[in-house]
Formats: structure tokens, C-alpha cells, sequence
């Protein structure tokens, strides 16, 4: 791991371990968005990167579609949605910040225990990586189970689908790794933001998912 | 013959994704639905033709022993649900549920999701299978969310969330594979490619392999509906229009069954591996017995028979995990009964829920006195459900508790438990809904009884006599199996 192009992909899969950590402790609704745009420009600078060491163009449109859409286009629409519903008030976690956080360590710590033994034989490059994208998927999947918000839980989804981007980035020379990740961005496009949140709203006004909650089929 | 097997597994993928295109374009309902019957029973023609003649695997694709069961159970149950379908909208419709701009995107959409399940069964590379089985399980989160109802949103979002997260795991689990086979493989499409992973496994990485089958597990886990992450399973067929639940209950569980069972094999041909049925069995366990108990309170029927449904793919599970040639033909057994006989129970479920205006159970009664034809179907149902003889799903269910205990007798007698409990909560469920005073609105009802009989007929004919070419191929695929 000497190799300069090695320090360069390590330090960005790290960087978005970091973002993914300033998003499990964000209470603001505009803030976590903002970091999820920085979450996204990190990821289409890693990709990149593997696109320039890995000499595979066609990784570059995997690059643009996270700069073009989930850095700036998704991120300005849920701004914009969030402020037509007035709805910049603190996020409520069910969860206590610090427990989050030590809990977010325990997930990256236990990431990177398994990956690192468990792929001792894959290229070193790739093994780095795959443990930090592991670390950034369970980061996400912390985010979206603590919070209520469903604003929140998209922003979740979306930092847990660039660990995946990410994974499947490094896992150099996968099939389909281009075709998957445009397929993620046009379905969050369409499914989350076009259908549940507008209906969501249309309904109940709000998009607290706890709002969603009293409603059991069994306890009518 | 041979000549047209390249042509039947390209019309399996090309029929439902013309009709989707069309039947997103066509505006009368009725056409749409004939329409909708025609594109199943042309992919139906294939999965058929198929049988008899299979084209050489290429990277991409692939038609086994294995995928051609479940290609035949497939498109049967879609074509069957299909005309369910057709009676059921019209309804639906009249009664305002539905708008005729919902149902144009209602049969678009079960063409897609018919595309996604036939994608992943025929699909030879593992990440295109990925593909499959998450198209079609999106397309169903829409479906779900499609009456726009409090409840109908909330079960939507619950399995958009659930289903995300399975959808994480499971691609996190094939690039793991990936990963593994690369060294051995190459880099690229071969190294994706189930037929040449197999043939290769004993060459993988081992711990690579164990810590993938673990997110496989828990991914496609979610959609098969395993206990600790079966929560989107009873929302979703409550609150979704019931053709979809009886195509999520007879179908989609199955399409990821056999997602895992392809790498179980590949996992059973490492050596230095851990066994995957042990993890299987366990969470098959699990789930019998966790689903079994919350049969009992449950108020809303479709709720029930959602919980039935996770009780059986548990059983379906454990005997796949438990493994070996017998435990194995009774898991496949069961599977195909359990897909007709569920799917027959929503028909019937449906129509009924329809003519009484509600799913509470405790508003419906008496169903055998005022609806005969519906009433006696649904008992007819749940009692091949509960796996009462001479439904076949009695005779499958004995083999796998008869088979573990020679191997696990602790396990099978907690099976037998778990069978016994779910049992007595479906009789009593039943007899309270079937027999009695009538309750609740008597008016005719609109009914296609033929779907429905055509399945409770195939079960009970299996449970009385099972032709001994099935049993052949049968036995040759739970040999596959391992």
C-alpha cells in the first residue's frame, strides 16, 4: 500500500466514512442535506479515481451521474421540498446522539474486522475498499433507523446506496457496476421522491413518519 | 423443438416487457385485462416449451433442472392470477377503489413485475439475477401503495424501507462473490457467471464466500420473508390490492428462495465453507414457530393467511436446509403446493372481502350459507393450508417432519409443534368466517371460480396420487440440491 494511487482511493473511501459519521450526529434537516451533497461529491471523486487507475472509462458516467444528480439535482429538490413545508425544525432521533455515534464506531470497527480478514487473499486495493464501503452501507442503515423523519430516511438510503456505488467501484472489472448505479439514481428519483413524499404529504400534511405509525391493521 | 427453445426463453423475458409497454398505453380496462391474461398465457407457452427443449446456457442466461420448476410454477400462478385479476378490477372500479388512469399503470406494472421474476430465474449471471428480483420487487412496492390509503402508504413505505435494506445486503453479498471468484476467474462477466462459479467453487476463498452467503442471507432473506425481517410481509398483502398478494404470497417469496438456493449450492461445493442449510434451518425454525403464535391474533384476514405464508416459506426453508434427497423433494413439493394453495386462498379471499365490503374477520361469517361456491373454496383452502389430508400439502409437510427426525429430532419435534399451533389457529379463524349465522352484506357476488379450483385441484390431486414423472424430476432436482 505504498503505491501513491492507493493513498488517494483510501483517503476518499475515508473521507465518505467521515461524512457518513457528520450525518448520523446531524439534528438540522438543511444541514443533513447538504452533507448528503458532500457525501455524493465525494463519491463521484472516488469513482473517478478508480475510473483513472483502473483505466475503465466507462466508470466516468457512473462519476457524472453522482455529481450531476444525487450531488446537486436530488439535494436542491429536497431542499426545495422541505422549505415549501416548512419543516426545518430539528429532527427528533430515537436515539440519543452520543449513543449514535458510539454505535456508528462499533459498526465501522466491526466492518472493517470482517473485511480485512476475511478478504486476505483479493487485491489490496480492493480489500481497503470494500471494508470502508461496508462501513459507509451500515453507517446508512444506522441513519435510517435512527431517525423518523422521512426525509431523513431517503438521505439515509441514498448515503447507504454510495457505500454500494462504492463497493462495487472498487471490486474492479464487475459487470453491470455502470448500468446498477444509474438504475439507483433514477429509482430514487422516481419512487422516493416523485410517489411516497408527495402522497405522504398529500395526505397527512407532514412526512413524520411517526405520524404513519398509528395506523395498524390489526388494532383498528 | 430444439429450434425453439432459444426463441421460448427470449419471448419469456420479451412477452411481459411488450405488454407492459402496451398495456401502459392501451386506456379500455377490459382489453387491458384480456390483454394482460394473453401476455401470461403466452409466457406460460414458453416456460412449457422450455420443459421439453433448453437452449445451450450462455453468459447471461440459463435453463436448468432447478430455474425450469420454478418457471413453470411461475407463470401458471401469474396466468391463473391474471384472470383473477380481470374479475377482481372490475369490481374495484365500480366501487371507486381504483380510477381508470390507476388500472392502466395497475397492469403495466404486473407485466414488469412478471419481466423482473422471469429475469431473475432465467439469468445465468448473479448480478442480473440481483436485477430481477429487485425489479420486481419495487414494482410490487408500487402496487402496494396503489389505493393510496393511510394504511396502504404506510405499508408501502415500511416495505420500501425493508425492502431497501434487503436490496443493500443482497448486492453487497454478490460483489463479496464477485470478489472471490475474480482471482479464480478473471476479471468481468465470467467471474459473474453462475454456471462457471460452480463448476469452480472449490477454488474460491472460503471466509470470502461464508461473510457473502451471510449478506445473501439476510438480503434476499427480507424478501422471502424470514422471521426477524419478515415486518413488511402482513402490511403489505393486507393493504395491497389481492391479486398482488396472492402473487406476492404464490410468487415473489419463491423468486428469492431460489436466489439463495442457487448460492447455497455454490457454497456446498467449498469445502472449507460452513454449511449454509444450518443457518437456513435455523431461521426457517425461527420463523414457523414465531409465525405460527401470531396466527393467533390476528383480526384482518388477509393479515392471517400473510402470516401463514411466512410460516410456510419457514418450513419450506428448513427443509432446505436440513438438505439431502428426500428433505429436499419435500421442500419443492411444498413450495409448488404452497404457492397454488395460497394464491387459491386470496382468490377466494378477495371475492370476499370484496361482497362483504371489509377484511375484519370478526365482520364476516357464515360464508358457506350465503356464498356457497366462495365459502366452500376458501375451506377448501385452508384446509390444504393447514395440511389436512387428502390435500397434498399434508403428505409434504409429513415428509419433512418425518425425514429431520431421523436427523434432528429436537428440531422436528419444535417443526411439529409449530405445525400443530398454526394449524389449530387456522381451523378456529375458519370456522368462524365459513360456518355459523351469516354476518355482514349478502348480495351475489362476481366471481371467476375457475382460477381457484384449477389450483385446490392441482393440490388435492397431488395429495392423492403424484404422477411418477414429477416424482423423477423431483427427485432429480432435490439431488441438485444437495
Amino acid at each position: 500500500m505504498t503505491l501513491p494511487p492507493l493513498d488517494t482511493a483510501h483517503m476518499l473511501a475515508g473521507g465518505l466514512v467521515l461524512v457518513s459519521f457528520m450525518m448520523l450526529y446531524q439534528d438540522r434537516l438543511s444541514a443533513l442535506i447538504n452533507l448528503l451533497a458532500l457525501h455524493a461529491l465525494v463519491l463521484s471523486l472516488a469513482v473517478a479515481w478508480q475510473a483513472w487507475i483502473q483505466d475503465a472509462p466507462e466508470l466516468i458516467i457512473t462519476a457524472v451521474t453522482a455529481l450531476g444528480f444525487k450531488a446537486i439535482a436530488i439535494p436542491l429538490a429536497l431542499q426545495r421540498m422541505i422549505k415549501r413545508l416548512g419543516i426545518h425544525r430539528e429532527i427528533e432521533p430515537v436515539v440519543g446522539i452520543s449513543a449514535t455515534m458510539l454505535a456508528g464506531i462499533g459498526l465501522v470497527a466491526l466492518a472493517l474486522v470482517v473485511m480485512l480478514r476475511t478478504t486476505a487473499s483479493a487485491a489490496p486495493l480492493a480489500r481497503e475498499d470494500i471494508a470502508l464501503a461496508l462501513s459507509v452501507i451500515l453507517l446508512g442503515m444506522l441513519i435510517m433507523v435512527t431517525r423518523r423523519n422521512a426525509v431523513s430516511q431517503v438521505a439515509g438510503f441514498m448515503s447507504l446506496e454510495n457505500g454500494l456505488v462504492l463497493a462495487a467501484t472498487g471490486a474492479q472489472g464487475m459487470p453491470l457496476v455502470v448500468e446498477i448505479s444509474v438504475a439507483f439514481s433514477i429509482l430514487i428519483a422516481f419512487i422516493v421522491i416523485g410517489i411516497f413524499l408527495f402522497r405522504i404529504r398529500e395526505r397527512f400534511d407532514t412526512v413524520e413518519v411517526q405520524a404513519l405509525d398509528q395506523f395498524r391493521g390489526d388494532r383498528r | 423443438m430444439t429450434a425453439l427453445a432459444p426463441i421460448a426463453m427470449q419471448s419469456l423475458l420479451a412477452t411481459p416487457a411488450l405488454a407492459a409497454a402496451l398495456l401502459a398505453a392501451l386506456p379500455g380496462y377490459r382489453a387491458a385485462a384480456r390483454l394482460n391474461v394473453a401476455a401470461s398465457l403466452l409466457s406460460l407457452l414458453a416456460a412449457l416449451l422450455l420443459l421439453g427443449a433448453r437452449p445451450a446456457p450462455s453468459p447471461l442466461f440459463l435453463v436448468d433442472d432447478l430455474n425450469i420448476v420454478f418457471l413453470v410454477l411461475n407463470s401458471f400462478v401469474g396466468l391463473t392470477t391474471s384472470v383473477f385479476s380481470a374479475s377482481y378490477i372490475g369490481h374495484e372500479l365500480e366501487t371507486g377503489h381504483l380510477t381508470r388512469t390507476h388500472l392502466r399503470f395497475y397492469h403495466a406494472i404486473y407485466q414488469v413485475m412478471m419481466f423482473g421474476m422471469n429475469l431473475a430465474l432465467i439469468a445465468n449471471s448473479i448480478g442480473l439475477m440481483w436485477v430481477g428480483v429487485e425489479l420486481a420487487t419495487l414494482s410490487t412496492v408500487v402496487m402496494v401503495g396503489i389505493y393510496r390509503t393511510h394504511a396502504a402508504i404506510e405499508a408501502a413505505w415500511k416495505y420500501f424501507i425493508l425492502g431497501s435494506v434487503g436490496i443493500a445486503l443482497a448486492l453487497f453479498g454478490t460483489i463479496l462473490v464477485y470478489l472471490a471468484a475474480r482471482p479464480v476467474l478473471g476479471a468481468g462477466v465470467p467471474a459473474m457467471e453462475w454456471t462457471l462459479l460452480v463448476r469452480r467453487s472449490g477454488a474460491l476463498e472460503p471466509a470470502l464466500l461464508n461473510v457473502a452467503f451471510v449478506f445473501l442471507l439476510l438480503g434476499y432473506g427480507t424478501k422471502v420473508g424470514l422471521v426477524p425481517l419478515h415486518a413488511w410481509l402482513p402490511d403489505a398483502h393486507a393493504e395491497g390490492p389481492t391479486p398482488i398478494s396472492a402473487v406476492l404470497s404464490g410468487l415473489l417469496l419463491n423468486v428469492a428462495l431460489y436466489a439463495l438456493l442457487r448460492f447455497k449450492i455454490l457454497l456446498a461445493g467449498n469445502q472449507g465453507t460452513v454449511d449454509p442449510g444450518v443457518l437456513m434451518a435455523a431461521l426457517g425454525l425461527l420463523s414457523v414457530l414465531f409465525a405460527a403464535l401470531m396466527l393467533y391474533r390476528r383480526r384482518d384476514i388477509k393479515r392471517l393467511f400473510a402470516y401463514s405464508s411466512i410460516e410456510h416459506m419457514g418450513i419450506i426453508v428448513f427443509a432446505f436446509g436440513m438438505g439431502g434427497p428426500l428433505a429436499n423433494f419435500a421442500g419443492l413439493l411444498q413450495m409448488t403446493l404452497h404457492s397454488l394453495t395460497k394464491s387459491a386462498i386470496f382468490f377466494s379471499v378477495g371475492h370476499t372481502a370484496q361482497v362483504k365490503g371489509t377484511q375484519r374477520i370478526a365482520e364476516i361469517g357464515g360464508l358457506t350459507a350465503s356464498h356457497p361456491l366462495l365459502g366452500w373454496s376458501l375451506v377448501a383452502g385452508v384446509a390444504a393450508i393447514a395440511g389436512l389430508p387428502p390435500f397434498g400439502i399434508f403428505m409434504s409437510e409429513f415428509l419433512i417432519v418425518s425425514t429431520s427426525f431421523a436427523r434432528g429430532p429436537f428440531l422436528a419435534a419444535a417443526l411439529a409443534l409449530g405445525l400443530l399451533v398454526a394449524f389449530g389457529a387456522l381451523l378456529t379463524r375458519l370456522a368462524s368466517v365459513a360456518f355459523g349465522e351469516p354476518r355482514g352484506p349478502v348480495g351475489p357476488v362476481k366471481a371467476s371460480y375457475l382460477p381457484s379450483f384449477a389450483h385446490l385441484g392441482l393440490v388435492l390431486g397431488a395429495g392423492i396420487y403424484l404422477p411418477p414423472p414429477l416424482v423423477a424430476w423431483f427427485q432429480h432436482v432435490a439431488a441438485l440440491l444437495g
